[in-house]
């Protein structure tokens, strides 16, 4: 069972959440002028990455807010939680090294 | 004139060398205390270079290789394992074949797919033990009725088997299920189809994997792929591995829950998300149930092994994960379902329970063809119910690699329906496991 910071409420069973997928990917400007190849991209394609992933929680059964986490999608450890429109943390992974921030 | 025979379309088949199976050799081998049986497949060191590599030794791999060398003539192939030969959701699956979908793509692949299966055995000259035991969908609502009668309706109309059963007969079929008034899930009816059932999942790895071997296939386990190798002009030039560098001009990524990290490896995005998907398995009890069981509704379905423990699976967990494990909040909504269901089993201890990774698309539906890089392909997001396609998939995609298009019955499963808005929707008949 997941320990999940909620940042309005604090910590939370997972029970409380519903994962909402990949983070930071920002709705295209004009989406009228995009092919379809790039509507699909922006629709459909994600990153799926195995180890540090920036993900979007929403609190579905506590505040009902939308925020993102830093989560590992192999160990399940949560590096950060943080509000939405907030820089994504920069995260130390066990191997020391320092990822990026929207890796 | 002189006769000339007609020529053979495609050459003559390549030969098969492997000790048969049968009743005779199992007398040959007792005389002799069973110490001469030869292994089912070598264990080859890597060659330099390969025809074709595929990258996953599960079903779907190991179907690839048997169905390119038996009906393509290609055998100088390798299967690159990372771990052991269906250790990854081959080995974890709950077994269910089945084809009753909706839309008409799918019915024709998967019902193709049971078509092979119901022959796989002859075919593999080993037994997958198929067991057409029915399987059964429950409707709880007037929604999962009307929607169950135009599934049936649908089938029919592709030539598939499949009936819709009254609430009395469900009952009659499935006694140990809640069908009394105050029953948390009311019984409205059922969709049965009878062709539906289970087999042995390692016999399908093994049986395939044997074939394949026997073709000149080399299986290699303990191998993983760790790069994807191009040449100057963008295309496929081989692999990286554990093992070495192997050279390929075809590489076939067949790796499941993995699909995103390899495609990744030639700079290919996907539209597809890593989940864990988790099974139970009972105590062993005397025989209870003969058909599968499956509310979609409750996220649940079941069904009694030989042995006679309850094989149980459950929806998705929740979040993106690579980890092989489960979390305990979807088996606390698995074991309350079944026991909602089936209030006989509420004191069945569980013995044993596990997670294999899954890939899944938006629309639930598979990709399999070809990717925008020249000599890769892709065949992936089977997401929570490939072992049924299992059979058609290696039969599909070995068409593909080796006539570099697609097959006829997968060409709609495509990567290009995601921007040319072709969805294959069947979040309904594969939104839950099997
Ligand atoms: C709990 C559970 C229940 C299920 N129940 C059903 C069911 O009842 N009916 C049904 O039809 N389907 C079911 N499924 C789905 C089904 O198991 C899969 O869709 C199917 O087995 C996929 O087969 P595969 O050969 O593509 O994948 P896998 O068997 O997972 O094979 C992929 C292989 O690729 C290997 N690999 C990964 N990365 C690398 C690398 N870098 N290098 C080398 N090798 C690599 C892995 O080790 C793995 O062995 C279930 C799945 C799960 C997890
Ligand atoms: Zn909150």
């Amino acid at each position: 069972m997941l320990l999940i910071n909620c940042p309005w409420c604090g910590p939370r069973d997972e029970i409380e959440f519903t994962c909402g997928g990949e983070a930071h990917i920002a709705r295209p400007a004009d989406p009228a002028a995009l092919s379809d190849q790039e509507w699909a991209e922006y629709l459909f394609m994600r990153k799926n990455l195995k180890g540090l992933h920036y993900e979007r929680w929403h609190h579905s059964y506590g505040c009902r807010q939308w925020f993102n986490a830093a989560r590992d999608t192999v160990t399940h450890e949560i590096h950060a939680t943080y509000k939405m429109g907030e820089t994504p943390p920069v995260v130390a992974g066990e191997d020391g090294v320092v990822k990026g921030g929207n890796s | 004139m002189v006769f000339r025979p007609p020529p053979r379309l495609g050459g003559y088949p390549l030969k098969r060398t492997m000790q048969t199976y049968s009743i005779r050799s199992l007398a040959r081998n007792a005389r002799s205390f069973h110490e001469n049986w030869t292994a089912a497949w070598r264990s080859p060191e890597p060659k330099p270079a390969y025809d074709v590599i595929i990258v996953g030794g599960g079903g779907h791999g190991l179907a690839t290789a048997h169905y390119l060398a038996k009906n393509h003539r290609i055998a100088n192939v390798a299967v690159l394992e990372k771990g052991w030969l269906g250790g990854g959701n081959t080995g974890r699956n709950t077994t269910v074949v089945r084809s009753n979908y909706l839309w008409d793509e799918s019915a024709a692949f998967y019902e193709k797919s049971l078509q092979l299966y119901e022959t796989l055995s002859q075919e593999l000259n080993y037994n997958v033990m198929l067991s057409q035991r029915g399987l059964m969908l429950l409707c709880h609502s007037q929604h999962e009725l009307h929607d169950a009668h135009r599934r049936a309706h649908a089938m029919r109309l592709n030539g598939i088997d499949s009936e819709f059963v009254s609430r009395e007969n469900v009952l009659r079929m499935v006694p140990f299920l809640d069908g009394s008034p105050t029953a948390r899930y009311p019984l409205c009816g059922g969709l049965l189809q009878r062709r539906g059932g289970v087999a042995r999942h390692d016999a399908v790895a093994w049986g395939f994997a044997r074939s394949a071997d026997a073709f000149g296939v080399d299986i290699i386990q303990n191998c993983e792929v760790t790069g994807i190798r191009r040449d100057a002009t963008g295309k496929i030039a081989g692999v990286d591995t554990t093992r070495g560098a192997i050279d390929a001009p075809k590489v076939a990524i067949v790796a499941a829950g993995h699909t995103s990290v390899l495609a990744a490896m030639a700079g290919i995005r996907l539209p597809i998300r890593s989940h864990p998907l988790q099974a139970l398995v009972s105590e062993p009890v005397k025989p209870m149930l003969n058909v599968v069981v499956n509310s979609t509704q409750v996220h649940v379905y079941v069904s009694q092994s030989d042995k006679g423990e309850l094989v149980m699976g459950a929806a998705l967990d929740r979040f993106q994960s690579y980890g092989q494990r489960g979390s305990l909040p979807v088996i606390e909504d698995q074991m309350a379902a079944i026991v909602r269901l089936f209030p006989i089993v509420s004191r069945l201890k569980m013995l044993r329970q596990w997670a294999g990774i899954v890939d899944i698309c938006p629309d639930a539906s598979p990709i399999i063809g070809k990717t925008p890089v020249e000599g890769l392909y892709i065949n992936g997001g089977w997401g929570t119910g490939g072992f049924k396609a299992t059979p058609a998939s290696g039969f599909c995609f070995a068409h593909t690699l080796a006539k570099d298009q697609p097959h006829p019955l997968t060409a709609p499963f495509n990567l290009d329906r995601f921007s040319g808005g072709r969805l294959i929707d069947e979040t309904a008949a594969a939104a839950i496991a099997h």
